[in-house]
């Protein structure tokens, strides 16, 4: 162990560093890329894209339903409207994002050079590249599919929606959670075995924390839906009828197999919105956010309880009371988890300084619109209440409150926080600032007469209502308010596009934070860190503001990517670990499967030319390496 | 200057019949309250008609004003978390952070929650009871996009089928049972009722008891295709005596056509829609449309789409595609003359 000066004086050996771990240039250098950082950084742009394009779909919608019996749109339509803007939200933007953000991040705040499988990243990428583009191919084309985000049977059965849309969607949600279930299965293992010598698990920042929490719960919920998606693709192509109670199967059956894995979803989303609050109040409180433990069980108590919830979306299906009433209690119970943090937060902003920038008061609009969708969530759990405001316009209130509050916040809040990291520049203030006042007005004009509208009787996933019906002017609000929430976001939008050339120059820590992401160049360089660093508390950089005076660990190749494996719980240096160079097979992968998976909604003997195809990319990929070539020349 | 009629009554307005005092919630309450239901036949879960709704609603109050407390507490103190650091206030000790987690985080909403779930399953348990026995059965099943109704007697027979506008007795017991011809819908008369899914392959339940005559209007809520929007039904509640006179005239057959007009329309009828709905008591024995042996007594058309009157219907049948794309009837190609006709026979349907 060594103080970093001594190092930094080696020009020379910086320099191999940095053609080891270079990504190719160039056109066709962008489809080899595997390091961490450039695909964690695709994936939160990529995500923040089919975010502008959902919120489009619904300022479309919100057009159509400004007055009754408007004509502006037709049924089928607005269905294949209503259908896209869920699957984007909760397919393409909400978990890529929160994906995005641990793929970029997590590797530098625990201080390390890459992702365990760098090259199965690239591939998650792809794959979740691939089923959002052919989705809006698709839109464009009117053939999207339209039976709601939550397909549910029969109406999503080849006889009640016999287009291709639903195929394309049933083989789409497929496609992403193997996105999905790449990034968890890495970040596993990536913050278990790859932690900076001294990071032990109890000095693991919040964020990892509530990443690896994430990753967890996608690995158990995920493949529900998998199961879910491939049986409703069996039963439409070839009639099996899983879900066809004339032939034997059950149409509730889908509905558990969806909310088993839609439930926890919401949780998936939120969980690392949660870790962001946490990171954004330790940093701009500068002292440690009270309750450490707390938060991390809490974390970890509403990953388990969020199982425990699912039939609480099925209250008016006629299952029997006894049985609804323990996921009622299930679904009060994890208010409790999310009292501890709420309240842990506060203790922690009682009395300090708190610097008032951007992500701050993006974490203070999430308090406020968080608890709202908190305590409207008690409210929906009950059985009786439910079956009043289930599948109306109250619960869209109440969801958006949910995910606009816990997941869209905090991930502004930390896109303001991380963005002189992954730019090198800030963004601007003053813009940020604008942003945050109309998106906090905007969400509250828009979503919280839809409680009203709710318990008035509308319905939701209704593409007109009749004049006679009184709901109209309600409406009419709603949609100019939908419109201040949008320009909001644009705002934000413009802020991280011009703040990309424009942007004042961030340096190395700009909010004094003190976790390890903060003490790399920002932009951090294809190899995070010149020297990984020594951990000893849970806030290395207060420890040791003179980044000169930091220890760091010796001994790892420049002429080879490597880095360091540490034991799982005391995160003592173990072995060292062999990288992957940059590789255009996960690409070719990606195409092979899509090419199977796609080809299957026109030709079922396709799917197995897919088959095929991929076998021989998985060949290419796997291809031995000669590991005395291994070296930064290649 | 508007109409403010019996039934119109917004949020704010009942939040005021319910608080005296006339207290609002927020700003937001306020400027939403500028609503009001403009018909009779409102759709509002907080104008409640029947026992099970009332009890709904009172729960709904009881969250509700608990959840502004729990909320204006929990701002209160974070503003004054906020404020203390404004003031060079020191931060809160270890103790004094255990102190607010463990009791504002974890007692006071543990306590809450167990009241309130308590409570909720208590109601739920009464909502969700099985139907007393001297309940009137009713048979309700959802189709791409109406209802089917057919009233059935003790033994379970069939004693009169309609479509789209079920009458009930007040105070009289009401046992639905909710079935699907195709997809899942959702059967919700918020007035009367929380809602019970219909699916295929299962039959549900609910009841509910009117406390007071008048027409509550239910809607689908399960998304069922292209227009679920447009897949709605009216309740009509009445006295007991008024409802078995109805009930009695909806179970006979349709009258005999007396006049040559008629006469010609109910041929119509028979030759261009008798395929797919019935009018007891001719030839017309189809069934995979609405059964139309008493249309000409029904308020709407359309699953309450339209108003019933001689030009909706003539419109709906001369384009039902124009009006509700997608649904099963097809558009006419019957001569003026043979609509007016079968125009004339309908109206004659009561």
């Amino acid at each position: 162990m060594k103080t970093q000066a001594i190092y930094d004086q080696n020009p020379e050996a910086t320099d191999l560093l940095s053609r080891t771990w270079r990504s190719p240039p160039g056109f066709f250098g962008w489809f080899t890329h595997v390091n961490q950082s450039r695909i964690g950084y695709r994936f939160i742009v990529t995500s923040v894209i089919f975010f502008a394009l959902a919120g489009v779909l619904a300022l479309v919608m919100r057009l159509q339903l400004i007055s009754p019996e408007n004509t502006l749109l037709g049924a089928d339509f607005y269905n294949q409207l209503f259908t896209m803007h869920g699957t984007t939200m909760m397919f393409f933007f909400a978990v890529p994002a929160m994906e995005g953000l641990g793929i970029y991040l997590v590797p530098l705040m625990i201080g390390t050079r890459d992702m365990s499988f760098p090259r199965l990243n690239a591939f998650g990428y792809y794959v979740y590249l691939i089923a959002g583009i052919s989705l809006y191919v698709a839109l464009f084309m009117g053939m999207a599919p339209a039976a709601g985000w939550f397909s549910y049977v029969p109406l999503a059965n080849i006889a009640f929606s016999p287009g291709k849309g639903m195929d394309l969607w049933t083989t789409m949600i497929t496609f992403i959670e193997i996105s999905a279930l790449a990034a968890a299965v890495e970040l596993i293992v990536t913050i278990l075995k790859q932690r900076a010598p001294g990071m032990t698990l109890n000095r693991m920042p919040l964020f990892v924390w509530s990443i690896l929490v994430m990753s967890f719960m996608i690995l158990f919920a995920m493949p529900t839906v998998m199961a879910g998606s491939v049986l409703l693709a069996l039963d439409r192509a070839f009639d099996m009828q899983f879900f066809v109670a004339a032939g034997g199967g059950d149409a509730l059956l889908w509905q558990h197999l969806f909310w088993f894995f839609g439930h926890p979803e919401v949780y998936i989303i939120m969980v690392p919105a949660l870790g962001i609050v946490s990171t954004v109040i330790t940093t701009f409180t500068q002292k440690p956010v009270f309750g450490y433990t707390a938060l991390v069980l809490s974390l970890v108590a509403t990953g388990f309880v969020s199982f425990g919830l699912w039939v609480h979306h099925m209250f008016t299906t006629g299952l029997p009371h006894l049985g609804l009433s323990f996921f009622t209690a299930a679904s009060a119970m994890i208010a409790i988890p999310s009292g501890i943090q709420i309240f842990c937060w506060i203790a922690s902003l009682w009395g300090a300084r708190i610097r008032f920038a951007t992500p701050m008061l993006f974490v203070l609009g999430f308090f406020a619109i968080f608890v709202i969708g908190g305590l409207t969530g008690v409210m929906v759990a009950s059985i009786p209440f439910d079956s009043q405001v289930h599948d109306s316009y109250f619960v869209v209130a109440h969801f958006h409150y949910v995910l606009i509050g816990g997941a869209v916040f905090p991930f502004f809040a930390g896109l303001y926080y991380w963005y002189p990291k992954m730019t090198g520049r800030l963004m601007s203030e003053r813009l940020g600032r604008w942003s945050f006042a109309l998106i906090f007005a905007g969400t509250n004009l828009t979503f919280f007469p839809m409680h009203q509208l709710g318990l008035q009787g509308m319905p939701r996933r209704v593409y007109t209502y009749l004049s006679d019906m009184g709901w109209g002017e309600l409406n009419f609000a709603i949609t100019i308010a939908a419109f201040i929430l949008a320009i909001g976001f644009l705002l934000t939008l413009i802020n991280a596009v011009v703040s990309r050339t424009r942007g004042v120059a961030a340096g190395n820590n700009p909010w004094q934070a003190e976790t390890l992401e903060w003490a790399t160049t920002s932009p951090p360089q294809n190899y995070n860190f010149r020297h990984l660093p020594i951990v000893h508390s849970r806030t290395p950089l207060w420890d040791e503001p003179d980044s000169s005076h930091r220890q760091v660990v010796a001994g790892l190749r420049a002429d080879r990517r490597e880095l360091l494996i540490t034991t799982l719980l005391e995160a003592k240096p173990q072995s060292v670990l062999i990288m992957p160079h940059p590789s255009v097979w996960p690409f070719l992968l990606a195409l092979a499967v899509g090419f199977g998976f796609l080809g299957f909604m026109f030709q079922p003997l396709l799917f197995v030319a897919g088959f095929a195809l991929s076998f021989f990319m998985i060949v290419g990929w796997l291809w031995p390496r000669k590991p005395w070539l291994d070296t930064g020349e290649t | 200057m508007r109409q403010k009629n019996r039934n119109s009554a917004s949020f704010i307005s009942t939040a005021r019949r319910a608080w005296p005092d006339g207290c609002a919630l927020t700003a937001c309450c306020l400027w939403s309250g500028v609503t009001e239901a403009q018909r009779s036949a409102s759709q509002s879960a907080l104008q409640p008609a029947s026992t099970q709704a009332q009890g709904i609603e009172l729960l709904w109050w009881i969250m509700l004003w608990s959840g502004v407390v729990i909320f204006l507490a929990v701002m209160a103190l974070l503003i004054w978390a906020l404020w203390s650091g404004r003031q060079r206030e020191s931060p809160l000790s270890l103790t004094a952070s255990k102190n607010l987690v463990l009791t504002a985080g974890v007692a006071i909403p543990a306590l809450t929650l167990v009241i309130l779930v308590g409570g909720s399953l208590f109601l739920g348990r009464s909502v969700a009871s099985a139907p007393p026995p001297d309940a009137m059965q009713v048979r309700i099943t959802g189709w791409m996009w109406w209802w089917e109704i057919e009233y059935l007697d003790s033994a379970g027979n069939i004693t009169a089928t309609t479509a789209n506008e079920m009458h009930v007795p007040v105070g009289r017991p009401v046992a639905v049972e909710l079935a699907s011809g195709d997809v899942i819908h959702s059967f919700w008369v918020p007035q009367l009722q929380g809602k019970t899914d219909m699916v295929p392959g299962k039959v549900n339940s609910s009841w509910f008891v009117a406390t007071e005559a008048g027409e509550y209007r239910g809607q689908c809520a399960e998304f069922c295709g292209l227009q679920h929007a447009l897949m709605a039904f009216v309740v009509v509640a009445r006295p007991e005596a008024e409802f078995d006179a109805w009930l009695a005239h909806q179970a006979e057959p349709a009258a005999a056509p007396v006049t040559a007009a008629t006469q010609q329309g109910r041929d119509v009828f028979e030759q261009s829609c008798g395929h797919c709905h019935r009018v007891r008591g001719t030839d017309a024995t189809g069934n995979i449309g609405p059964d139309l042996t008493h249309i000409a007594s029904r308020r709407t058309l359309a699953a309450a789409t339209l108003v019933n009157n001689r030009g909706h219907l003539a419109g709906w049948i001369g384009d039902p595609q124009r009006i509700k794309p997608g649904n099963a009837m097809p558009r006419s190609l019957l001569t003026p003359q043979e609509l007016h006709n079968l125009l004339t026979y309908l109206e004659t349907l009561e």
